[in-house]
């Protein structure tokens, strides 16, 4: 696509063209912003989407079973024809907290850009071999699972023949069958808990169908091999997820896969001084997804890592929207405050901030557990009273929760602090 | 036949390169590997110490404090990044002092200039970060910081750019002596040399051994560190050591000259002189021996660790000298701590002993000292960005995004002399890969860019060593499916 008119301000700027960039843009455009730009440092529109070419994608939004380049598609089509600008293979290089854009790319060259708005969609990046401190030597052969899913995907490229895995993030899960697919042989993947990460559809379609074995509180102390890697040494884990000395036992492999989770890329985000929450990697943000910088939103697996692209597009929506109504003044700063509070069982909710007076129809909280709970409640209270109760059969960290509040309820009770714990069944 | 043949492509061996480079010679400089700075070369400190650690009057403590002054002018000549950050040896508790004092009277001995012995309130001025245990130290200013990898990179570039011939993937097998100089044997071609240099850190020993009797061994002494990501590094404004002990120098706390903090080394004799493993244990050690430098580091920003050998030498001192037995064969061997301070030093002691063995040599009179400096985009001000990629747009792409490497540093560092022709040689020039993702993002696409520019196929690409395939096929195609 090529970019005639150099305009330097825009009303809403969407960092990142993945789901929730493509999202947010378009809901952008529609409230009212007059002009909008989505910055996308790969070649095309659509993110990690694209390379997910399995199904499962588009079951809440749409109601059908899409492919991740099928899911893509739909938004980039009316992103297209929504008058929005695109610049592709862009990067931004900084952003200001007075919101001024530091972009390049080979076309414009080097420029600066005035935002009204920053839409914050930078998405996320792997944990590496190196986050987690496996030990031995540094040979080739030792991918992370979206790499290796980018070679083969993208580039039509396989990555090795006989494959270990560590770590059961979805990503993982479903290169495990892909790459069966391919011919290549899974021998293990191996989980350091004793309960995998990723979602249970993507454990039974991906390993149980396929016979790949899951070794559940395992890990890999040791990587073999001097330019390609040769073999693991796998050991089995306490509770702690500490490798139990004596137990190892070495698996020969010309591959490891590593699927250990995603951590939301802020670098940008702390260049403009937003505020990060440790408990997801990403910005504290409100019920509109706005940061602790006025007129920063953020949405999508840059604020928190989500299971389902569904919820992403959801609540990207909401952070396109906002940032509309904030550059029409629209958007309400004042008024009653609520805080959200993780409480006992809980590692996180966003958002992390209610203005009740920017709510409509209902205010939608997601969290994740710290562990499994099978047969439990969330207890939801407004300050010390319970306001809610919500029954789940089965909770695990590898899927997010979510629970539904009435605005009309915070009105009337006017809380500080909302907060969420899990509640066991028996106790 | 060549005039010079210089063994092994590590700091060493690019330092001699490159000052014989000064004279009308023809020299080959001869690499097991497959790139320049691939040994010892590529995981060490990084610092230029500024000599108080050595006993006065060995080869290490001369050359020590002949080499820490020429590095303002040699960085400066071959665009190396370099900074004069000092050092500090704290002690940690009041009898640490007697050695602070003992290091002061050596540096005094060696003659280190302006150190100064530092009681508890300065230091905490200087380094706020350091526990509050600290009772004093020994302030160095001339230490300073450098990416060891980077200058000998720039050496071999730059000792090519003036006529040496880097032989990659030569892996010297046999060395035979001829009546006028050396039959030397690889695993590629052989080579004729009339003077051979060996520089073959931990191979150094063996290499002497082609050529004469046995005379002293290198033990690999392996030390592992943890780097932080960028900007961790201002938790200290200078090198800070412990006081020496069991584990070497002290374990250090540094910012690396791109800013990320250094924390190691351990010091563990081996017998393997290619085992470069990390092992769980020894970090263990590292992080609570530099606990006591300052509880602050932040772990959790880790990028990555690794290991590296020292080339360890049984006469506890540097091997500078021609062999006795065996004339024109020169050995530079037991090259470790503070082997990259001494460097260029040493370089210019070589030439006197050539000269000595082989009489005068001729100037060149086309000696080029400087090399074109590598554009770091990120490093430009806005109006040089602007010019830059107006004039050559591939700037304008960002392949790495933890660093903020363009596509033209890349190109720039393939088509150079000496040039990467692997993922991590691309790493190490320009860091690509270098940063949080560790290649997770840029891997693929600097393969592709590595592929275009040097004309081989995706697959044909390696990480690091000739055995170090990526890619192991491709993809089914329709013609593989059933029915098709």
């Amino acid at each position: 696509m090529k970019e005639n008119s150099i305009v330097n301000r825009y009303d809403v700027v969407v960092i990142g063209g993945g789901p929730a960039g493509l999202a947010a843009a378009i809901e952008a455009k529609k409230h009212g912003a007059k002009s909008v730009c989505v910055i996308e440092r790969d070649k095309e529109l659509g993110g990690i989407l694209q390379q997910c070419i399995h199904n499962g994608f588009g079951l809440h939004i749409f109601k059908e079973d899409l492919t991740g380049p099928e899911y893509a598609e739909r938004f980039i089509i009316e992103l297209m024809e929504s008058g929005i600008t695109c610049k592709l293979d862009t990067m931004v290089l900084d952003i200001s907290e007075d919101l001024d854009l530091q972009i390049l790319n080979t076309y414009d060259g080097f420029m600066h850009i005035k935002a009204e708005a920053i839409v914050l969609a930078m998405g996320c990046r792997e944990r590496t071999r190196e986050a987690v401190n496996i030990p031995g030597t540094r040979p080739a052969g030792v991918f992370t699972a979206g790499t290796a899913q980018r070679f083969l995907n993208m580039e039509g490229y396989l990555v090795g023949k006989k494959i270990m895995m560590l770590g059961t993030g979805d990503i993982g899960l479903i290169m495990a069958r892909r790459l069966t697919l391919e011919g290549a042989e899974v021998r293990a993947v191996l989980a350091r808990r004793g309960y995998p990460g990723g979602l249970m559809r993507n454990v039974a379609q991906c390993l149980h169908d396929y016979d790949i074995p899951l070794m559940l509180r395992h890990t890999i102390v040791k990587i073999i091999g001097k330019e390609r890697i040769e073999g693991v040494l796998v050991a089995r884990t306490d509770e702690e997820r500490k490798p139990i000395p004596g137990s190892e036992e070495l698996y020969e492999c010309d591959t490891l896969l590593l699927s250990l989770g995603l951590i939301p890329e802020n670098e940008l985000s702390k260049g403009a001084g937003v505020k990060l929450d440790p408990a997801t990697g990403g910005p504290v943000v409100n019920e509109s997804m706005e940061t602790s910088v006025k007129g920063i939103f953020a949405c999508g697996n840059v604020v928190h890592v989500h299971d389902l692209v569904d919820y992403v597009t959801d609540e990207s929506r909401r952070a396109g929207k906002s940032a509309a109504y904030f550059v029409r003044k629209k958007l309400k700063e004042n008024g009653l405050l609520i805080k959200t509070e993780p409480g006992k069982g809980i590692k996180y909710i966003v958002p992390h901030l209610i203005r009740v007076d920017n709510l409509n129809k209902s205010l939608q909280l997601f969290m994740r557990v710290r562990e499994v709970y099978p047969n439990s409640r969330l207890i939801v209270k407004a300050d010390n009273e319970v306001i809610k109760k919500s029954r789940k059969m089965h909770m695990t960290p590898g899927e997010m929760d979510n629970i539904r509040i009435d605005p009309k309820i915070l009105q009337q009770r006017k809380p500080a602090i909302l907060s969420v714990q899990v509640k066991r069944e028996e106790e | 036949m060549y005039d010079i043949a210089v063994i092994g492509a590590g700091i060493i061996g690019t330092s001699v390169a490159r000052e014989l480079s000064r004279y009308s010679l023809r020299i080959a400089l001869i690499e097991k590997d497959n790139d320049v700075a691939n040994g010892t070369t590529k995981a060490n400190s990084g610092i230029i110490h500024a000599g108080y650690d050595a006993k006065p009057g060995s080869n290490k403590a001369k050359y020590n404090a002949l080499g820490n002054p020429m590095f303002d002018e040699l960085c400066e000549e071959l665009a190396v990044p370099f900074k004069r950050i000092g050092s500090l040896v704290i002690a940690l508790e009041s009898y640490d002092m007697e050695k602070v004092e003992e290091l002061y009277n050596r540096g005094l001995a060696n003659g280190i200039p302006e150190m100064r012995i530092l009681g508890r309130s300065e230091v905490r001025k200087m380094e706020p970060n350091l526990n509050d245990e600290v009772v004093g130290a020994l302030h160095a200013p001339t230490a300073g910081i450098i990416d060891p990898w980077e200058l000998a990179i720039a050496l071999a570039e730059n000792a090519t750019e003036n006529g040496v011939e880097l032989l990659l993937n030569h892996r010297v097998t046999a060395i035979e002596k001829l009546t006028d100089g050396f039959d030397i044997r690889t695993s590629a071609s052989g080579i004729e040399a009339r003077y051979v240099i060996n520089c073959a850190g931990v191979y150094a020993d063996e290499i002497n051994n082609m050529a004469a009797a046995p005379y002293f061994q290198i033990t690999p002494r392996r030390g592992q560190y943890f780097v932080l990501d960028k900007n961790t590094g201002s938790l200290v404004n200078s090198v800070v050591f412990q006081c020496p002990g069991k584990m070497g120098k002290g374990v250090l706390l540094t910012s690396s000259v791109h800013g990320n903090l250094l924390i190691g080394p351990d010091s563990e004799v081996l017998d393997d002189k290619d085992n470069v493993e990390t092992a769980a244990h020894r970090l263990l050690l590292i992080k609570e021996a530099a606990a006591r430098t300052a509880t602050g580091i932040p772990f959790n920003t880790m990028i990555k660790t690794f290991a590296g050998l020292r080339a360890s030498p049984s006469t506890r001192d540097f091997i500078i000298e021609e062999s006795k037995e065996t004339a024109g064969f020169i050995n530079v061997a037991g090259i470790e701590s503070p082997g990259l301070t001494a460097a260029p030093a040493i370089a210019e002691e070589v030439v006197r002993l050539l000269k000595a063995t082989a009489g005068k040599l001729k100037k060149s009179d086309d000696f080029n000292p400087l090399r074109r400096k590598v554009i770091r985009f990120m490093e430009l001000k806005d109006h040089e960005r602007v010019e830059l990629v107006r004039k050559n747009p591939v700037y304008g792409r960002v392949i790495c995004r933890c660093e903020n490497v363009t596509e033209g540093e890349i190109v720039d560092v393939i088509n150079r002399k000496a040039g990467a022709t692997t993922v991590n040689g691309i790493k190490r020039r320009v860091r690509p890969g270098m940063g949080r993702c560790q290649g997770g993002f840029c891997a693929p696409k600097v393969m592709e860019i590595l592929a275009r520019e040097l004309g081989r196929d995706m697959q044909e690409i390696v990480n690091e060593g000739k055995e170090s395939y990526i890619l192991s096929g491709t993809t089914k195609g329709e013609q593989d499916y059933e029915g098709k």
